[in-house]
């Protein structure tokens, strides 16, 4: 579980989070959603350390990461694993490689060992075969399925997903929704998901937090979405005029 | 800096980047090092032969002129110019992108120390190499002065080969390899501080890269300048 107890950020004069609390839940896909700028990417930069925190609180499991020392905050990260927009895979190593990295920086695994893991990880997000392949050499949603693959190698507690399906077809971005939540449930893990696509909100929904304007605005879960009377939330959820009249003829 | 020299976290993986970074630092520099050092002791050659048109300077010191020029100035430091375009550049471009493209954030975030695992190695691998590409190119640059000067008609072979062993002082190359490990030095951490402090897109790379080579080429002129101080006055 992570929690995040009135997280506040500011950047120069703006402050793009302001008093951010939440109960990220294990086993559940917690999202994070929101307009463009809203703060949402933020608040996950900050969870993992990439960006330090004004004031708050930051528990991974009971722990606050921001009074750990270098060490515990190391062992923290080593249970991370993150799915970033572009998905971050490096350049210079073939998809076994970028697999395998975590596995050689922190595990004792031997190299047959490795191998296996490598293969079952690609095998989980339907990759088998592809090993020897450059990220050059993948379409974008290969690039976001093994960078998953990558994410889940070093069997992670804490999973984080900035933006998973952006640039996606929504054929691809269901199948990487079905995935983390197959994924999250498999294992247990904490995951985070940062989204802006109303279909994983009606897919993978379990927990979600709208941030609007750097606040937490509304909390709830897929099937009370609909049902809020939260006027920036209504304005979010239904900017689409597909999903307007899908709702529409379903309460009729 | 702190940072860079850290403890590395597993020994065997920096060995791999230091084996890659060798490859990719200095293997592929070998063909320019060596096209330009065989010209350029060539050059050296003919235009020593022929500004020595008093009688009084023997021929032989187009062999000695050429000998000193390579060891104490072309190899050590324009060939390390030449390097810290192509080196510096490569490496500027290559951190710069991975930070654009979030692959830095993505090795902090599985907590390895980004600065040491990217930027160790490559110190490491040109302190290693640059001594044998500079060794290699005052080589191949007295070997060039050898073929073209006597090819040219500007000594003879005998001339030419007693007048690269007259004189000859080992200090100069104890003087010549300090500056090489220095300035592989600063090509190398100074192109990696370009790179990993990228912020932006494309065009901040390219940036990244040019401040990277006009900043290593100045602190090259400088360094050289006090190191000549230090040793030859």
């Amino acid at each position: 579980m992570i929690e995040i107890r009135d997280i506040n950020k500011t950047f120069g004069d703006r402050q793009v989070v302001k008093n951010v609390s939440f109960v990220f839940k294990p086993g559940q896909t917690n999202l994070i959603i929101g307009e463009i700028g809203c703060g949402k990417t933020t608040i996950v930069k900050l969870m993992v350390g990439l960006h330090q925190i004004d004031s708050g609180e930051i528990l991974f499991d009971g722990a606050n990461f921001n009074s750990l020392g270098s060490g515990e905050k190391q062992e923290i990260r080593t249970q991370i694993g993150m799915l970033f927009q572009g998905g971050a895979l490096f350049d210079s190593q073939t998809l076994e490689e970028n697999v395998r990295f975590p596995l050689d920086m922190f595990t004792k695994l031997n190299r047959a060992e490795k191998t296996d893991r490598v293969n079952f990880c690609l095998q989980r997000v339907k990759l088998e075969g592809k090993n020897k392949l450059f990220p050059a050499e993948l379409s974008g949603g290969m690039k976001k399925r093994a960078a998953l693959a990558r994410a889940i190698s070093n069997n992670p507690k804490y999973l984080f997903c900035d933006e998973p399906n952006s640039g996606l077809d929504p054929k691809t971005s269901i199948i990487i929704d079905d995935l983390i939540q197959d994924i999250t449930r498999e294992y247990n893990i904490t995951t985070v998901v940062v989204t802006h696509d109303m279909n994983s909100v009606i897919e993978i929904g379990d927990n979600i937090m709208f941030v609007h304007k750097g606040e937490n605005w509304w909390t709830g879960d897929k099937s009370e979405i609909f049902k809020a009377t939260n006027p920036e939330l209504i304005d979010f959820v239904f900017a689409s005029e597909f999903i307007k009249k899908v709702f529409k003829e379903h309460n009729s | 800096m702190y940072r860079v020299f850290a403890r590395p976290q597993k020994f065997s993986i920096y060995f791999r980047q230091i084996i890659f970074e060798i490859d990719n630092i200095g293997i592929s520099s070998l063909t320019i090092v060596a096209i330009i050092s065989v010209f350029m002791g060539g050059v050296i050659a003919i235009q020593s032969a022929f500004s020595f048109t008093s009688p009084l300077v023997p021929l032989y010191a187009v062999g000695l002129t050429v000998r000193d020029s390579i060891i104490l100035e072309f190899s050590p430091t324009i060939v390390c110019l030449i390097l810290a375009g192509k080196v510096g550049s490569n490496i500027a471009s290559e951190i710069g992108a991975m930070r654009i493209s979030e692959q830095i954030d993505a090795l902090e975030i599985m907590g390895i120390n980004s600065a040491s695992y990217l930027i160790f190695p490559k110190i490491v691998a040109a302190l290693l190499i640059f001594p044998f590409l500079i060794a290699l190119s005052m080589f191949l640059g007295i070997a060039g002065g050898y073929v073209l000067g006597v090819l040219s008609g500007s000594c003879t072979a005998y001339e030419y080969v007693f007048g690269i062993q007259a004189f000859f002082e080992p200090w100069k190359l104890y003087y010549s390899f300090t500056k090489v490990l220095v300035f592989a030095f600063l090509i190398t951490s100074v192109s990696s501080y370009c790179g990993y402090h990228t912020e932006g897109g494309a065009l901040e790379v390219g940036k990244s890269s040019t401040t990277a080579v006009v900043y290593s080429s100045i602190l090259i002129l400088l360094f050289g300048l006090i190191l000549t101080n230090l040793f030859l006055t």
